[in-house]
């Protein structure tokens, strides 16, 4: 049967164009030369070439990690160019000095990188392969003293809090696919809000991997002062090829006393073909630390691309009644998977987590959330409550749920609540009766579904994220 | 307007309605009766298309267009509205977005522009009087945690601002408290037109207090083994569906 | 350790069984906590015990089994000591002509063909493989029932597995086999018991075979000293309507693991898994279960509850696998746990895993304290703090207590609630003396 959802918006990912630009890349390969290459490259003061030697000799011990519930081939980490650049004639003073071939490739994917043309107020950093090509609005920025600027710029610039902060959340040798970024890691956003001031607009970053058989190993670290307040934003796209691609990010937030960090997502990495060929393996590290008392970190994720998706946004609540959460959809479709989820790590006195996850798979895609609520002995008074459920579309795809929970002490309180449903035929002949068509019926009872996630990004993020929603489960419903 | 001629349909291969022929001219309001599992419900959902029942035999005109060839979508933009017997939960889709999309649908159908959501809510406030509701309602999840009364307010609702051709209410005086009924029924009175029609299926003539029928239709064993005026209801309230049914069973 | 006894007139299947199981414990020893169904419970001081097998048992009488029988001598019994049959003790009258229901190494020795599809056909779970096969390896004796069609025994058979202070130091591989005909219906508890203190190892495997529109209630209530160490698998397959009733009860042993499995085989089968356990001192409490959908239009509802004082670290892993075939399927699962100190605690991991898209499951999980509403509730009514906690606590655990089938057992182990929960109150005002002075 031609279910009308097949014809529905049969686009194709419209992100998967490749830019033809000339690119500075060092040799395939991973040895302590190639990092040296890379640092050298960047200019980096001994102290980080050092960090990065350390932490690859950590890797060479580890093993690739064999736990999440997704299968792919081997990787061969010596066939991976692990730095790739476009190339430029001489440093950037402004925006105008941007190759103009960069800046259609962000017009085309709908970013504007001219600070003129930008209304909504959102700073951009934007990140080409192995390299930060421009970020916006850092004067405007930098008049209330918040640091908005590429990994590698903050190096030059802010050695001393990267030195301060660089590794305190996520440490170099914390998983495989960490010590990997540590050693390689080529550039990435820093953000720093002092003390007190609440950032006057919403920063994003906004990544891109062009070039092929490159790895894109970006770090992210933002840090808030006692009583800062930030709301930051990424989004992803890659080429389409039918090889398949490694992205292993780090990101590292830090919240001191009274701080708000909210970190949103809407992950959108070349997903592979219907057969699965090609697309991103997004293997990140994401953690935060609620450092002070009475901080607060929200991760909410919209994951709809890449070929297999393995991430753990995670809060370590250190501080007491300090504020942990997790918002996410993850969507997958065709042959994708996805493991994710999150850990809160309850140290401090009084903190709550809130977690709230939403999987639709469809397809014969397989979607797991994989969640550890730990409430260490000195947690007193700490709460969680999580919610999970999964929505299955077709019966060739898969839910599966993996809540970890460890208390220790009494007076913590862990509420885990799970369902999983399908779309209701009586749900979609409701509104059908009502004069709404199929494929109209279908993506407002997903989009409700995933609401509880989507109210808490950021409103322009959200129109995106239910779009993206209906353009990833194109062709999906029988 | 709607016109049956000996429709048949099964569900899950067992036949439910057994050649059903009825007339429905606007202006009018007819009643459905009958005992449980008669097949009046399977009636109502056949007319607005449910994929559950196949039709295997006969006809249904509506409006001079084939209705039994039209998606169920495409009968609702045409007019045709069905309150359900038991309304459907869509969590996390509120009640505003959910009847824009409704209206905005019909319209769409029509060849008029949408209705923007500014505009909307001034139709809505209207609409609203008419079940005695604030606008609190329409922030609230189509139906989800709605006490069974509030899911059947909510029907009227909808077709107070879907304005249907042909309103098909079915066991919408089910599981209603006399308050609840006479808001409900309020509604519907208020919603006929001359140019419109009106499907009442019910069980109990109570309904009927309320809303004055034209013609009484009873439905026992999959078909209508009497038809009168206004005064057959009181009859069967009066003697129960014993008499007629008896008398089907002879049929079959 | 090796098989004291495996007869030689057993059959060849069983023979292959044994020997499989032998060089498959040899290969994969007990579990380590880096297996992941093994990561909360660390079997390493059982597997450093290196105990070897029991001796037989010293004298028994009825008297030493009375406190243990919920006050009905009159069922039918099965005792066996140290792991082996005590005939004197045990009474088989009253049952239904066609049932067997005999130790199963005479049923062995007898008629093995009624239990060959069953006996080490259904305990295949991965994560109870090391369990299993050294229960297959060594295992001399437990119970065997075999109901035909239709055959009905409405009381309960009460299984004792009884180990004195022979056991000590000494390893019980009880294996047991209930093999269901057509509408049968069975009902059994089975007792685990320390006479006497010391370390000592409990094996059990209990493979259950329920026929169409079967009805298995089985019943299981761990009581082993404060020094043993008690393993247990039960692994069921369910047929076509066939309803499994479990419920696992523990209270005893230093390190204990219990497993319940079942698979939903056929269309309509149903399946309730109920647990109770009780944590105190420095013991391990360990509950995994796991129930396999593998057909449509099946359901299971499972509620664990666990409640951790002292030192005492619970655990519960539970999951619920839809096969894609299992279209309809309606599962839910919940644990529940309260934790009465602040050195007590819990490890759970509820799990789903999905492949049917036309699914109802849920599942949730709580680790708590109580409630502070109904506390005060009772306290602004005059019941003293202790007297309301109790309450509240014995509260929590009753209602599970209720889904056991049989009205004396249920009694039986409401009384042993109490006697703990009290137990656990003297505990707790002692600490809080000690904390104030």
């Amino acid at each position: 049967m031609t279910s009308p959802v097949e014809s529905y918006v049969q686009q194709d990912y419209k992100y998967g164009f490749v830019t033809d630009i000339e690119a500075d890349t060092v040799p395939r390969g991973l040895n302590e030369d190639t990092i040296r290459l890379i640092s050298a490259k960047k200019q980096e003061p001994a102290f980080l070439l050092e960090w990065r030697l350390a932490a690859y000799r950590r890797w060479l011990a580890m093993t690739e990690p064999h736990w999440p519930n997704v299968q792919y081939p081997p990787i061969d980490y010596q066939d991976i160019i692990y730095y790739s650049a476009p190339k430029q004639v001489k440093p950037l003073g402004s925006l105008d000095e941007v190759d103009p071939e960069l800046l259609a490739t962000y017009e085309k994917l709908g970013i504007s990188l001219s600070e003129q043309k930008r209304l909504s107020g959102v700073a951009v950093d934007a990140i080409f392969d192995s390299v930060s090509v421009a970020t916006t609005f850092r004067e405007k920025l930098a008049e209330s003293g918040v640091i908005f600027c590429s990994f590698s710029d903050a190096v030059k610039d802010h050695p001393e809090l990267v030195k301060k902060y660089l590794g305190s959340v996520v440490p170099a040798g914390d998983n495989f696919f960490a010590a990997l970024n540590a050693a390689v890691f080529t550039d990435g956003s820093f953000v720093y809000i002092p003390k007190g001031v609440t950032c006057p607009m919403e920063l994003s970053t906004y990544f891109r991997i062009n070039a092929a058989d490159t790895g894109q190993f970006e770090r992210t670290l933002i840090v808030a002062e006692a009583g800062a307040t930030v709301s930051y934003l990424e989004g992803c796209t890659a080429p389409k090829r039918d090889t398949n691609q490694l992205h292993a990010a780090v990101v590292e937030l830090v919240a001191l006393e009274g701080a708000t960090i909210k970190y949103s997502t809407v992950q959108n990495w070349y997903a592979g073909d219907s057969e699965g060929k090609g697309g991103i393996y997004n293997f990140v590290t994401k953690r935060g630390k609620c450092a002070g008392a009475r901080s607060r970190i929200t991760w909410t994720q919209v994951e709809t691309g890449s070929s297999i998706t393995w991430k753990y946004p995670s809060v370590i609540l250190q501080g007491d009644d300090s504020i942990g959460e997790f918002y996410s959809v993850a969507v997958v479709n065709n042959r994708q998977q996805a493991d994710t989820g999150t850990k809160m790590i309850h140290v401090g006195r009084n903190t709550k987590s809130t977690i709230i996850s939403k999987g639709i798979s469809a397809g014969r895609g397989q979607n797991s959330y994989r969640g550890l609520v730990k409430m260490l002995p000195k947690a007193v008074g700490a709460r969680n409550y999580t919610q999970c459920d999964s929505m299955l579309i077709g019966n060739a795809c898969g839910a599966h749920t993996f809540p970890y929970i460890d208390v220790q002490h009494p007076s913590a309180s862990v509420e885990h609540e799970a369902s999983t449903s399908k779309i209701g035929e009586d749900q979609i002949f409701y509104c059908k009766q009502r004069g709404l068509d199929t494929e109209d019926a279908i993506s407002m009872i997903v989009n409700g579904f995933c609401k509880d996630v989507f109210q808490n990004l950021p409103m322009e993020f959200a129109v995106e994220a239910q779009k993206l929603l209906g353009i990833s489960l194109e062709g999906s419903v029988g | 307007m709607l016109d049956i001629k000996n429709l048949t349909a099964t569900a899950g291969g067992t036949e439910i309605l057994r050649g059903i022929t009825l007339t429905v001219n606007a202006g009018e309001v007819h009643a459905i009766m009958g005992p449980n599992g008669s097949g009046k419900s399977t009636l109502a959902q056949v007319l607005a298309g449910h994929p559950s029942y196949e039709v295997t035999g006969g006809s249904v005109t509506y409006k001079g267009q084939d209705l039994l060839d039209m998606e169920p979508e495409a009968r609702a933009q045409a007019g045709v509205f069905l309150a359900f017997q038991y309304p459907v939960e869509i969590p996390g889709v509120t009640n505003a977005y959910f009847l824009r999309a409704a209206y905005n649908a019909k319209r769409t159908a029509q060849g008029l522009e949408e209705l923007d959501p500014m505009d909307f809510l001034d139709l809505l406030e209207e609409k609203l009087k008419l079940v005695e509701w604030g606008p609190e309602i329409m922030s609230r999840a189509v139906n989800a945690g709605f006490s069974g009364g509030e899911k059947k307010r909510n029907e009227i609702l909808q077709m107070a601002v879907l304005e249907p051709s042909l309103a098909i209410l079915d066991e919408t005086d089910s599981g209603l408290d006399i308050d609840a009924l006479k808001i409900v029924a309020n509604g519907v009175n208020a919603l006929r037109r001359p140019d419109s029609a009106t499907l009442l299926v019910t069980h109990y003539q109570r309904l009927l207090n309320h809303i004055v029928p034209d013609r009484v239709h009873v439905l026992a064993g999959g078909r209508i083994v009497r038809s009168g005026g206004k005064e057959l209801a009181l009859e069967l309230e009066e003697r129960g569906y014993e008499w007629l049914t008896d008398a089907a069973g002879a049929v079959a | 350790m090796t098989a004291t006894a495996p007869r030689a007139t057993e059959p060849g299947w069983l023979a292959a069984l044994r020997r499989e199981g032998a060089a498959r414990f040899e290969a994969l020893r007990f579990p380590t906590t880096r297996d992941e169904d093994w990561r909360f419970t660390d079997l390493a001081p059982v597997a450093k015990a290196n105990l070897g097998a029991a001796r037989a048992a010293g004298p028994l009488t009825e008297a030493d089994l009375t406190p243990y029988l919920f006050g009905h001598a009159e069922w039918p019994r099965l005792v066996f000591a140290n792991g082996r049959f005590q005939a004197e003790l045990s009474r088989l009258t009253g049952l239904p002509a066609a049932a067997r229901v005999e130790p199963l190494a005479d049923l062995l020795a007898d008629a093995p063909e009624l239990v060959e599809e069953t006996l080490g056909q259904l305990a295949v779970q991965p994560a109870s493989a090391a369990l299993v096969a050294q229960n297959a390896a060594g295992f001399t004796d437990g119970y065997a029932i075999v109901l035909p069609a239709g055959a009905v025994v409405d009381t309960p058979i009460h299984v004792l597995f009884v180990s004195d202070a022979n056991a000590v130091l000494g390893t019980t591989l009880p294996r047991n086999v209930v093999v269901l005909g057509a509408n049968a219906v069975a009902s059994v508890v089975e007792s685990y018991l320390s006479l006497a203190d010391g370390v000592a190892l409990t094996n059990t495997v209990t493979e259950a075979s329920l026929g169409e529109g079967a009805r298995f209630d089985h019943c299981k209530v761990q009581r082993e000293g404060a020094e043993a160490f008690h393993l247990a698998t039960f692994d069921a397959r369910q047929e076509r309507d066939s309803y499994l009733n479990s419920f696992s009860f523990a209270e005893g042993a230093a390190i204990s693991r219990t497993n319940i499995y079942t698979t939903l085989a056929g269309p309509g089968a149903h399946a309730t898994l109920y647990g109770l356990y009780l944590g105190e001192g420095r013991q391990q409490v360990d509950h995994q279960t796991r129930i396999e959908h593998a057909a449509p239009d099946c359901t299971s509802w499972e509620v664990y509850k666990g409640i951790l004082d002292g030192h005492s670290h619970g655990v519960f892993n539970g999951k619920v696998y839809v096969h894609p075939e299992a279209q309809k399927t309606d599962g839910k699962q919940t644990n529940k746990n309260l934790l009465l100190s602040e050195t007590a605690k819990v490890d759970t991991k509820p799990q789903l895993e999905i492949f049917a898209d036309d699914v109802k499951c849920t599942h949730g999980a709580t680790v708590g304290s109580l409630d502070a509403v109904p506390l005060f509730y009772l306290r602004s009514r005059g019941i003293p703090e202790d007297e309301a906690r109790t309450l509240l606590t014995y509260a929590f655990a009753a209602d599970v207590l209720e889904e056991i089938r049989s009205r004396p057992v249920v009694d039986h182990l409401e009384d042993l609630m109490r006697a703990w929960l009290a137990k656990a109150g003297r505990r707790g005002r002692a600490a809080a003396g000690r904390e104030s002075a």
